[in-house]
Formats: C-alpha cells, structure tokens, sequence
C-alpha cells in the first residue's frame, strides 16, 4: 500500500496534505471501479454478440427511460460527493487561521524572494518555523508565476499589481521543494526554490541573525560572498561563470573587456560599466542577447552589489 | 418493393426506389477536372478533401514538434536545443495541433464531406461561403508561419498576459493568425446550422436526424457564440502590443486575470467543438458495425445540445489557483460536475446499443473502441480535476498535459481516425488495406498509452508542465514517455501510408461496403457532383436496421426544370405510413 503512494504522490508534509490524498484515492479509485466495468461489459458484448452470419437480424431495441434515469443519478450522486468533499478540502486550504506567521514572498523572473517581519530577507529559500500556520503573501514584479510545493499540495498564481495569499502548516521539519507552474519565460524550470522547515528555537535564531537583511558575514572575504549572492539572486540562472553559453553573457573574463551593444557601440568594462548593469539592465544592450534583465534596484544594496563585482572580477 | 405508392390529399407521389452504383464513369472527382477547377470548387466534397489535404498536413507538422519537445526531455538538463527554442516549440505544437487541426478536423473536413449527403441535399446552404471558410483558413495559416519565420512565439498557445503583452518575438502576428483562422470556424458553423435547418430531404424530420449531424449541429453553435469572444479577445492583445493601450498588462493599468476568463470564455467551449463531433462519428460507427438501431437517441442528441449549453458555464475551472474569489470557484466546480453527466449518459448508451447486437470488429469500430478506452480515462481525470482542492494540486503539471492528451488525442483524433476509416470507401472509392489498418489501431493505442500514463504518474508526483530542464527524480518517466511517443509517431505514419498507397490499386470500393443504412451509403461510390440524381425521400430512421435495405433507398424523380429545390410541404405515405416533409 505504501509503495503504492510513494509511487503516485510526494510525501505529505503539511496538515492538509492527507485531507487532499483521501480524495485523491476515492475519486482514482472510485474511477478505476467504473473503467474496469465498463470495458469488461463492452469485451463481453463485443464476444457474445458477435457477428455470426451475413443476414443476422437484430433486435429493436430503441430506449429504456428506467436505465437512462438510473445511470444519470447514479453517476451524480457520486460526482456531487466529490464536488462536496473537494469543495470542503478546499475551503480548509483556503481559510487562513488567525495566528498564522506572515512572510511577504515576491516573485520575479526568474527568483522566488521572501520577506520577514523583521527586515530579514532570503532568495530562493523560504525559513519557516514548524507546527505553526505560516502565511504567504504574495505578489509579482514582471508575469504571473505560480507558487507550488507538491509536499503540501498547494499551488497558488503569483500575479503581478495585486496580492494573492496561501498558507500552511508543516509539523515537522524538513525540506521541501518549490516549482513555478506558470510558464514564465526562459528560465521558467530553473525558478525553484525550497522551504526550510525549522524548529521553532532555530528559526528565530535564524530570524535574529539576519535581522535588517543583507549584509556581510563576517566569516567570508567580499569575492566569496559576492558568488554566494550570484547563486542566492540567481543571476547564474542566466550568466555563466565559465563561458559556456546561456541566457545572458558570460562572466567569464568579463571583467577589463571590449564590450560591443547593439545599438553600435562600445565600452571596456569596469565597476561602473557592472553597476550600471546590475541596476538599469537596459541601459546598454548586450549586442546578441535579448532585453530580459530586471534591474536588482532596491534589491540589491550597495554592499551586496560590491560583493558581487568583487566576484566577478576574480573570474578570469 | 420497388415503388411505393404514395399520396396526400390533393396529389400522389411515386416514390420509386433507387439502387446506387458501385462504380460509376462518372462521379464527382472526374465530372469537372483540373487544378482551377478544385480551387474554385463550390462542391463541399471537394473542399472537404482539400480540408483534409491541409489539416493532415498540419496534423504532421504539429506532430513532429511534438517529437522534438519529446527527445529534449530525454535528459534532466539541455539535450539538444535552447530553452527558447523548446518554448517555442511547445507553442506552436499546440497553437497548431488546435487551431489548424483539431478543430477543422471533424467538422470541415469529415463534416463537409459527409454532412449534405446525410441530409439528402446537393450541397450545403452556402457554397461560396464553404470556399470562403476555406480561403480563410489558408490565409490564417500562412500568417501563423509566417510568424514563426518572423521571430516565432513562445507564450503557449495558451497567450497568457502580461507574459504574451510583453514578451518579444512575433506574438502580434500569430494572434492575427489565429483572428482569421477563427472567421473560417465560423463561417462553418453558420453554414452548417443554415444547412441542416434548410436542406433536410423530404421526410428526414428532426427525430431522423443522424446523430452526426446532431453533433455538428451542437458544434456549430458553440463556434458562432464561443468563436468571436476569442477573437476579440487576441485583437485585444494586438491592441495593447501594438498601442499599448493598458487591459491585461498590470504595468499599464491592465488586469491579467481578466484575459484568463475572455481566453477561457473561448477556450473552455472550444474544447467540446473538439470532441462533440467526434461523438457524432461514434454514434454512427457503433450502429453500422453492430448493425443495430442507437439506444437512446434522444438522450444522446440533447446530450449533445446540453453539453454545449452547460460548457458555456464552466472556464472558471480552469483558474481556480488564478486568485478568483472562491464562491466563484465552488460554482464553477459545480457546474464542471454537471457537464460530465451527459458525456457519462453517452458512455452507457453507445455501450447499450452493442447488447444483441450483430458486431462485426472491423478497423473503424477498432479505433471506437480506441476512443472508448482513452476518452473514459480522459473524462474521468476531468472529474478528478473539477474537484477543487485537487485540482489545486494538480494544475499545471503533468497531469493535466495527460487528461487533456486523453480527451483530445485519445479521444477526438481516435474518433477522427475512424470516421476517416468509415468513410474513406465513399470518399475515395477505394478500400484500404484492413490488416494493417487493425496493427496500426493497435500501435497507435499502445504508443499513446506508453506516451501519456507515465504523464499522469509524474503530475501527480508534481512535474510541472512547460519545463524544459526537470529535477533528476522524473527522468525514468520522461524516459518510457518519449519513447512512446515515437511509437504513437509510427502508428500514425504506417495509417498515413496505407491510406495513400489504397489510392493506387486499393481493392474498388462498393456503394455501401458495411451494410449502413445511413443516407451517404445510398449513393454511388464515388457520389456523383451533385450527389444526388434523384429527390431522396426518407421515411425511416438513420438506425432502422430492422427494416429492409430498399426502403433507405426511396426519392423522386426530380423535376427537369428545378435542379435544385426541393418539395416542400409534400405529403408522402409508404406502406399506409404518413411521414411529413417540411
Ligand atoms: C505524437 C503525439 C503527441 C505528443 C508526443 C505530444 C506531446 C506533447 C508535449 C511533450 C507537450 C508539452 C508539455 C508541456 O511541457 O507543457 C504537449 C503539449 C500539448 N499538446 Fe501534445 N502531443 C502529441 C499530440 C497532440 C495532439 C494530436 C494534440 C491535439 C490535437 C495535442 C495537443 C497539445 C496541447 C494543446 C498542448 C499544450 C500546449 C501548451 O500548453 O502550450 N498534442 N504535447
Ligand atoms: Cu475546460
């Protein structure tokens, strides 16, 4: 029976998660009841009444209101019992409880970021504390992004100009993964992201240590920090750090070269030439690649951005 | 009985029996020859074909995307292409697979074809019109290629804004091409109503009504009343790409929840115009290969007209994760639940109508049972994605890339693959070869299932769609599911090339090779260009098997003068039987 489930489902890591799967075998089951009957009725038929001779005649045999009555209720009483229980599963996912832990999530291509009560943000990781309703409010900078965590069985639009909300509880603590399910662009399968589990004593030290958000641990030299950022901003989504080939230019030997724009002209890059990209992507475009960059202003702080420059610098 | 004796009041009738030919000098492909005269053609056989010339073409274009999408998924991360290049193809396979095949695919090419003769008319009501639809369709066609050489698009055919209001590439055009398109759909479905409302023969009154045109019937009024809201809605986009007048996009003051209800609005309905026909050729396969009347004929009929009403209600089905309130969602939901009754009341009398009766298992009544299969499994994952807090789940995965594979592939190109089989002997005058039509039956079944169930599993599993790389843990079924692929590839190319190759040397063809008692079998193989020498006068059922061959086989002698009119108000009695002709 279990190796049944693993095979069909993700392990189910919120509260709700087991409400949704009771669902899901009763209406796969109920289904493949239905599909097994019906088609050993039509084999039998098509056995039974095969064609004998050349002149068989058949009978007439033109309606039965009594069978037509009794395969339309039977039928919607099963699917109204579904209709009612999705419905009730639904609302339980739906209605936020009141004490639930709010962080504010924002979406952009191609980055899941995450916004805590106290200042403290995170990229591509969302930190929550276990055997508590926790709260997402969300909202998009550019195209609507789903958020989608299949161990919780939840999925919710993240749509730009409004706020959309979702909450769970996870009693224990873990991993689980993040998709984006609304196509979003070229770097649509590589918008993952992961929920931490933590105890609730680890995650507010968590909390506390990031408090106000973005800035240096003391432990890293400003280059590592800055590939640290690279990867957690996910601007590696796009720009390779050994010259192979993506979205946007290579890293690679970046730093001191000629720089060629589509619109004719050229700079040799330096700190400002970076910045400037960082900040206003569309400034100048990359001659052979397209405008997709969002600019990382009010993101990005100008310590972060040095970090990231001092990074790029160092790959030659 | 080779004439009845009929009268009314005021004048009698001979009503004399008219035995079709087997294989005539002339018939319809010879009577006027030539390259101009097919492409000024008003004869809806002629576009028929040439419908079916251009959606099979379509059909392997899309086809063929669809193998490429397939083999880059062999691998987790890149296996051949760039992750544009895979977006675009994802789009244009399905933008193609809808909008230039499957849904012309029944009604105007199958529909053309076959839908007059059933009603005993020379033509459809409006044959300029039909050559229109046609034109138009080329035309929105070559747009659509024009702009995937003109920078291609990469939204899905699904156009969501604000991505499709922003994204770069040729997103103007291919709507534009997908506008017209739409005005060939239309154009189809006025003339259809027009057509079964005007042309019936004497005597075919609505409860004789075969059921493929109840089908059509249904079809074409959702393409009048579903069609236009799809297109304003892409003249819309245009609008705000081109003006950059702010309505989908938030940046401009737009909303983009909106252009999900006006494409839904659209699409949700257009769904059934791409199966309802296919239901429409089940009815009458079942019955000519189980020669037996239909059970249930009026549940089947209005459960058509019900489906297409009640589908008009339910695209909010399709955003329930979107941000919509959800009591709009609970109703929806509803509403979703009430639209798989009648396709269930369908189910259980097509299966009816096999009890005593004589089933001979030939290839067309192979690949309904095909459909049969497929299109429950389909139907019923539908039930499994109505239900709300699953369907918040399984949105956008791979579950749904499977369902709608099932209802769409399994069931509306099975039920496609054999009306084309069923009536192939009428529109060609050729048989092809059954042996290989059954193996390619039963390649096709298994490829597609090999293809699509691993989807499911996946879905499940919480695969996204529309991902180009995938996380490590889904690759064995990406795996079994490319792989099947190329076998659902193979099927269809081997049904490809035994249907051409019967076009030279098939065995010939008779007037009616299955023993149907439907109307388009009482005419010679091949019919001639006006389909009828004769007024067709009709006092039996489509599905009267128990009567005798001849009395399907009755008309009058048509008047010299009027080639084209028809009696009205003409009494005809057969064997002391009233039947009124409108
Ligand atoms: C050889 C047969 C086929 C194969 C292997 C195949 C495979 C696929 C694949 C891999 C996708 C992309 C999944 C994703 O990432 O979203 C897809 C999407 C789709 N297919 Fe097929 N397909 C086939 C035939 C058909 C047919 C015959 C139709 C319609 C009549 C069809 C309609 C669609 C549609 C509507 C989509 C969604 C496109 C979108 O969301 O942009 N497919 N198919
Ligand atoms: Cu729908």
């Amino acid at each position: 029976m279990d190796a049944i489930k693993d095979f069909f489902l993700p392990p189910a890591k919120s509260t709700l998660a087991e409400q949704t799967d009771a669902l899901f075998w009763f209406v796969h089951g109920s289904s493949l009841i239905l599909t097994i009957g019906l088609i050993a009725v039509i084999v039998y038929f098509v056995y039974k009444y095969r064609r004998k001779s050349e002149d068989e005649v058949t009978p007439l045999i033109t309606h039965n209101n009594a069978l037509e009555v009794t395969w339309s209720v039977i039928p919607l009483v099963l699917v109204l019992i579904v209709f009612g229980w999705g419905y009730q599963v639904f609302m339980n996912q739906t209605v936020v409880p009141d004490d639930a832990y709010e962080v504010n999530v924002t979406a952009q291509k191609w980055i899941w970021q995450f916004q805590y009560e106290n200042g403290a943000q995170s990229t591509g990781k969302l930190h929550v504390p276990a055997d508590r309703p926790v709260k997402l409010i969300m909202s998009s900078k550019d195209v609507i992004h789903s958020f989608f965590v299949p161990d919780y069985r939840l999925k919710q639009d993240v749509v730009p100009g409004r706020y959309t909300e979702m909450w769970f509880n996870a009693p224990e603590p873990g991993e689980s993964i993040i998709f984006c399910t609304e196509y979003c662009g070229d770097g649509h399968s590589d918008m993952l992201g992961e929920v931490i589990v933590h105890e609730e004593e680890e995650f507010e030290n968590w909390l506390a240590e990031n408090a106000g958000g973005g800035s240096k641990p003391e432990d890293l030299a400003p280059e590592e920090w800055g590939e640290q950022l690279a990867q957690e901003w996910a601007c590696t989504t796009c720009h390779s750090t050994d010259g192979s080939q993506m979205t946007g230019p290579t890293w690679q030997g970046k730093f001191g070269s000629e720089q060629n724009f589509e619109d004719g002209s050229t700079v040799t890059v330096d700190e400002n030439y970076l910045r400037e990209s960082i900040l206003e992507p569309n400034a100048k475009i990359v001659e052979g690649y397209p405008a997709v960059m969002n600019t990382y202003q009010g993101q990005l702080n100008d310590e972060q951005i040095n970090a990231i420059i001092e990074y790029i610098k160092t790959l030659k | 009985m080779d004439t009845a004796e009929s009268s009314s009041t005021s004048k009698k009738i001979q009503v004399q029996r008219y035995k079709p030919d087997d294989n005539p000098e002339k018939h319809y492909l010879n009577e006027e020859t030539g390259l101009w005269s097919w492409l000024t053609t008003v004869d809806h056989k002629k576009i028929g074909i040439m419908f079916l010339g251009a959606i099979t073409f379509f059909f392997f274009v899309g086809g063929i995307m669809a193998l490429l999408v397939r083999t880059e998924l062999w691998t987790p991360a890149k296996t051949f292409i760039e992750a544009n290049t895979y977006n675009q193809l994802f789009t244009l396979h399905g933008a193609i697979m809808i909008f230039l095949f499957l849904v012309p695919s029944v009604p105007a090419a199958l529909g053309n074809f076959i839908l007059p003769l059933q009603l005993g008319a020379k033509d459809v009501a409006f044959p300029r019109l039909n050559l229109l639809s046609f034109y138009l369709y080329l035309t929105g066609a070559g747009i659509a290629i024009f702009s995937i050489l003109n920078g291609g698009i990469d939204t899905g055919w699904t156009f969501y804004t604000p991505y499709s209001s922003t994204t770069g590439g040729a997103v103007t055009t291919m709507v534009f091409g997908v506008f017209v398109i739409g005005f060939s759909s239309i154009l189809t479905g006025v003339n259809f109503i027009t057509t079964i409302h005007k042309m019936r023969a004497p005597g075919l009154t609505w409860d004789k009504l075969p059921l493929f045109c109840w089908g059509l019937y249904a079809t074409s009024i959702i393409q009048i009343l579903a069609t236009p809201v799809l297109a304003i809605t892409l003249a819309l986009v245009g609008m705000e790409r081109i003006l950059g007048i702010g309505i989908f996009d938030p940046a401009m003051g737009g909303d983009p929840v909106l252009f999900q209800h006006f494409f839904w609005f659209y699409s949700h309905p257009a769904v059934y115009i791409m199966i309802v026909p296919g239901f429409g050729v089940v009815s009458e396969i079942i019955t000519t290969f189980s020669r037996k009347h239909i059970f249930g004929y009026w549940a089947i009929a209005l459960s058509s007209l019900a489906i297409a009403f009640i589908g008009f209600l339910v695209w909010g089905h399709h955003m329930f994760v979107s941000g919509q309130a959800s009591l709009a969602s609970m109703v929806f939901s509803f509403l979703t639940f009430l639209v798989g009754i009648p396709t269930g009341i369908k189910m259980f009398n097509w299966t009816a109508t096999l009890y005593k009766g004589s089933i001979d298992l030939k290839s067309p009544l192979l690949y309904i049972f095909g459909f049969f299969f497929l299109f429950l499994v389909g139907g019923l994952t539908g039930i499994v994605l109505g239900s709300i807090a699953l369907d918040v789940h399984l949105h956008d995965t791979y579950y749904v890339v499977a369902h709608f594979h099932f209802v769409m592939v399994g069931g509306m190109v099975m039920a496609f693959l054999a009306g084309l089989h069923y009536w192939w002997p009428k529109i060609t005058g050729r048989m092809y070869n059954e042996t290989m039509a059954k193996i390619a039956c039963g390649i096709i079944f298994v490829g597609f299932n090999v293809t699509f169930l691993p989807q499911f599993v996946m879905g499940s599993q919480g695969m996204p769609r529309r991902y180009f790389n995938y996380i490590e843990q889904f690759q064995p079924f990406h795996q079994v599911s490319t792989i099947g692929s190329f076998i659902l590839g193979l099927g269809f190319l081997m049904v490809f090339y035994y249907l051409v190759k019967s076009l030279f040397g098939g065995q010939k063809a008779t007037a009616n090779p299955w023993g149907s008692r439907a109307m388009e079998w009482q005419i010679n193989t091949r019919p001639p260009l006006h389909n009828f020498h004769h007024i067709p006068v009709i006092i039996n059922g489509p599905y009267d098997y128990h009567k005798p061959m001849e009395e399907f086989q009755l008309g009058l002698a048509e008047s010299p003068t009027d080639g084209h009119g028809q009696e009205s108000d003409l009494e005809v009695t057969s064997d002391g039987k009233e039947i009124n002709a409108e």
